[in-house]
């Protein structure tokens, strides 16, 4: 520790904080350009000076460590008029033009410009003017506007891993780009939006949309993969205008993937259901609630409870799960099952279905092995912390098992099926001495390993190669499932699978039941239900299951809706209503809640506080909203299924297409704009 | 440092020859394991004499820097950030006798205006022969104006004498490097004012 004296403060602060650092310790703010907390340190803006006793000149506080007893002024006439010098020099080429500005507003450059800016220009020359590069369909530039803190360059080559840009020539021809005329390929392309301090890169899909003080901002939670990134959704008179990452150390950091970003925004107002509808003589019809729900109580009211199944899809609320599960008991029914894929996953213990390591567990990890799994596309902010470890520790060392993907940091390929697993167990291969010798190694699950004939037998492989690696210990869980869906372990929590004698997705699909309630569930072959089979869709978006649907009932999406979803390390999340769903779609608890009064089984509350309460009464996790327990355990009883039961067959590629897995990401032009100019050429190339 | 090389034919693909294949791993070598990225400036500058043999224009286009991001493990675009830094590497072709012009203040005021004139007028009149480019400080100021021609710096030039040397390099006979009024070194000129009781290493008298 040093003692340092900022502005007459006396702080003790680590041996390795900068000046800048020990400042806001000391609750000083330092105005900056080019530092930002998770990027290594460029000291190029020159914004952040600051005057230390017994140094002649002032130092940019970025990048100058403390000393014991320095002495720092942050705030005094010459530190003033050389933050003031630093400003003129930068506004130089920097154009005047913030009324048409998208960053106007949550401008870096303008806000420090009120405290720092002359009222008037000296400079007499010509101003400089640069050509906007093409950096593809979610970033627009306009590069007249950058001020070169390379912070942009930065986050790619050492968050995203995917080193695209760059400055090129010097002086005064200097320009960030990526000199080739293509689209950044970075699932966290978004986030150099969010860095960038001036102008110069904003969102295409809200250029010239909205301005930040117009907007009503409300915190939730993203759902189009399972890491449960904290959001802040940005509305305008009821509509969804973008979506920001929120802050969240244990989760996402500062980061938000792009589908998570950009899909929303316009994916919630296309192919919506907004009115329940009724299949008559083969084809739908718009239908009022009650004839809809009549609809479906008469057919309930034929069948046996037995031969009523349910299905939930991988965006659903916690809540309406929980309803559905209730009215399903009521209706006499154990048809139910959340995992629409197949996976074989086994909810009879947190620990079977759960990222055990946690997030923020990541940073321990020494060892990793990866199976089946394509991290970089099903879970890019985790990747982004997994990628960091590996920059962090010259050891790290991760293991591929499953298609040969591109994680960003370098892999070991051990096999692409069932049999590299098998050659880690009996140790015959390399990196078993690896996982040997970690201390704490881990092992990552991926959803294209266990969506598969024997995926129970790959589960329990897996969880054999945990304990025999000393994975599973009483101060570490190495065990981990990635999940793609949101919406899959809070469906495990609450045992939304089959009950005693129920029959799984792949039974109801094929036809073991005669109603079917499809809970948003799209990622299921609907034409491969028996026509005999009434099927109910309860979702928001006209996509598979709303086309084989004879009844419609509309939902709402997760930005319309308060719910809670339980992210991959099974850390509860409260997700807060942002906008109203469209027309007369309800949100999806109301809709179970009203059917269940007209089919005689009512739900016994009446608000979505009381559900929340029997929730957290039933399953005492959903108590601690926000919180995330590390599991550790010593019982190494492994899941269901016999890891001698494996195939032969390789692990399917993961996720082939990281733009539109979900209804909400099929319906937004956005996403298909990203599928034409960034992931098809990509494609193309690898062909 | 050219920019242009959006606008230039830029040829699908590039491939170290024989001759420059049997340099690389000297060069690559050089630096310690690991390090192997220090190799960037020589392999520009190895394709760059490659091109000029191959095909009698001393360029490197963006397939070199491709392959050299790939030869040495580096992203692409660290390679193009080093290419465009340095005036040195041409990104755009340049002709058989790329004439370097040095503006900077000492040649400017020992009448660099004259000498890039004549190359300019050379340029213009054997486009197929010369190309001309402006220069910041060449570091041979004691001996200005100097013209820097491919490889060689020609010193102490004026216009007269610039047309001279530029008939001369277009008939094949180059003179030799240096200074073209028979300066020695950078001594001054019309001989050495002090030091007349030392002998030259070579024994001459100076």
């Amino acid at each position: 520790m040093a003692k340092v004296t900022v502005d007459g403060i006396e702080i003790e602060v680590p041996n390795n904080y900068s000046v800048l650092q020990a400042a806001e310790a000391a609750g000083r703010e330092i105005p900056r350009f080019c530092y930002h907390e998770r990027l290594s340190v460029a000291g190029n803006c020159r914004m952040c000076l600051v005057e230390i006793e017994k140094m002649p000149k002032p130092v940019a506080s970025c990048g100058q460590p403390v000393g014991e007893g320095m002495v720092i002024y942050t705030d005094n006439e010459k530190i003033r008029a050389a933050r003031r010098n630093v400003m003129e020099f930068l506004l130089i080429n920097h154009p005047l033009d913030c009324p048409i500005c998208d960053q106007g507003g949550e401008c870096d450059l303008q806000d420090e410009a009120v405290g720092y800016g002359r009222a008037r220009s000296r400079y007499e020359e010509n101003k400089r003017a640069v050509t906007d590069k093409y950096l593809g369909p979610l970033v627009k530039t306009v590069m007249t506007r950058c001020i070169h803190c390379t912070r942009c360059v930065r986050f790619l080559a050492e968050v995203a891993g995917v080193p695209e840009l760059g400055g090129t020539a010097r002086g005064e021809s200097m320009e960030i780009t990526n000199y080739v005329e293509r689209a950044l390929s970075s699932e966290l392309s978004g986030n150099i939006v969010d860095i960038c301090p001036v102008g110069a890169l904003t969102s295409k899909p809200y250029a010239f949309v909205a301005r930040t003080w117009e907007l009503n901002k409300t915190d939730s939670i993203d759902v189009l993969d399972a890491v449960g990134t904290n959001i802040r959704v940005d509305t305008k008179g009821g509509t969804v205008l973008r979506i920001l990452p929120r802050r969240h150390d244990g989760v996402n950091e500062d980061w938000l993937a792009d589908k998570g970003r950009h899909a929303p925004v316009d994916g919630i107002k296309y192919r919506r259901l907004d009115r329940p509808w009724l299949r008559e003589n083969g084809t739908l019809r718009e239908a009022r609630w009650d004839e809809a729900f009549d609809a479906i109580a008469a057919r309930m009211r034929a069948v046996a409870g037995a031969r009523i199944g349910a299905i939930a899809g991988d965006l659903c609320d916690v809540e309406s799960m929980f309803a559905l599960k209730r009215l399903m008991a009521g209706l006499g029914s154990g048809n139910l099952d959340c995992r629409q894929d197949g996976a074989a996953l086994d909810a009879s213990r947190r620990d079977y279905y759960l990222f055990n390591t946690t997030i923020v567990g990541i940073d321990e990890i020494d060892a990793l092995l990866v199976i089946g799994a394509d991290i970089r596309r099903e879970a890019p902010v985790l990747n982004a912390r997994i990628r960091r470890r590996w920059a962090d520790l010259p050891s790290f060392q991760v293991g591929l098992i499953g298609a040969e993907v591109d994680l960003t940091y370098p892999t070991t390929w051990i096999g692409e099926g069932p049999a590299a697993l098998a050659c880690l167990l009996d140790g015959s291969h390399d990196f078993a001495k690896i996982l040997a010798g970690a201390k704490n190694p881990a092992v990552i699950i991926g959803q294209s390993a266990l969506t598969r004939a024997d995926g129970a037998a790959v589960l329990a492989a897996c969880w054999q190669l945990a304990v025999q690696f000393n994975m599973i210990r009483s101060d570490w869980h190495g065990f981990n499932v990635l999940h793609r869906a949101a919406a899959r372990v809070g469906g495990l929590d609450i045992g939304f699978v089959p009950q005693a004698g129920g029959l799984d997705a792949g039974a109801m699909l094929a036809g073991g039941v005669d109603v079917l309630w499809l809970l948003a569930a799209d990622e299921i072959d609907a034409t491969a239900v028996p026509g005999s089979c009434f099927v109910v869709y309860q979702g928001h978006h006209g996509d598979a299951g709303a086309a084989r649907a004879d009844v419609i009932l509309p939902g709402a999406s997760y930005l319309e809706k308060s719910g809670l979803y339980v992210n991959t390390e099974g850390r509860v999340q409260a997700a807060s209503q942002a906008c109203f769903p469209p027309g007369d779609a309800r949100e999806d608890w109301t809709i179970l809640r009203a059917f269940s009064e007209h089919v005689g089984h009512r739900l016994g509350f009446d608000a979505l506080a009381g559900l929340r309460a029997q929730l957290a009464a039933e399953y005492p996790i959903f108590g601690d909203i926000g919180d995330c327990r590390r599991l550790a355990s010593l019982d190494v009883t492994g899941p269901a299924g016999d890891p001698a039961g494996m195939g032969a067959d390789a692990f399917a590629r993961p996720m082939p297409v990281y733009y539109q897995t979900d209804p909400i990401s099929r319906a937004s032009p956005t996403m298909a704009r990203c599928v034409a100019e960034i992931a098809a050429p990509m494609q193309a190339a690898a062909e | 440092m050219s920019m242009d090389a959006k606008h230039v034919d830029q040829p699908k693909e590039f491939a170290f020859d024989a001759v420059s294949e049997a340099a690389i791993p000297a060069i690559i070598a050089t630096y310690p394991a690991g390090r192997q990225a220090s190799a960037a400036m020589p392999l520009l500058d190895l394709a760059q004499r490659q091109m000029a043999r191959l095909t009698g224009h001393a360029w490197v286009p963006r397939a070199a820097m491709d392959v050299i991001a790939a030869r040495l493990g580096m992203a692409p675009i660290r390679i193009y950030e080093v290419a465009t830094f340095y005036t040195m590497f041409h990104l755009a072709p340049v002709a058989p006798h790329h004439l370097q012009v040095c503006t900077t203040t000492p040649c400017w005021l020992r009448g660099s205006d004259a000498v890039h004139q004549a190359c300019k007028a050379a340029a213009q009149s054997d486009p197929a022969l010369f190309s001309v480019e402006e220069m910041e400080c060449l570091g041979a100021c004691v001996n200005a104006p100097v013209l820097m021609i491919n490889d060689d710096v020609y010193e102490d030039l004026d216009g007269a004498r610039t047309e001279a040397l530029l008939v001369a390099v277009k008939n094949g006979v180059a003179p030799p490097a240096g200074s073209t009024i028979g300066r020695r070194g950078s001594a001054p000129e019309g001989g050495p004012t002090t030091l007349f009781m030392v002998e030259a290493a070579d024994g001459a008298k100076p």
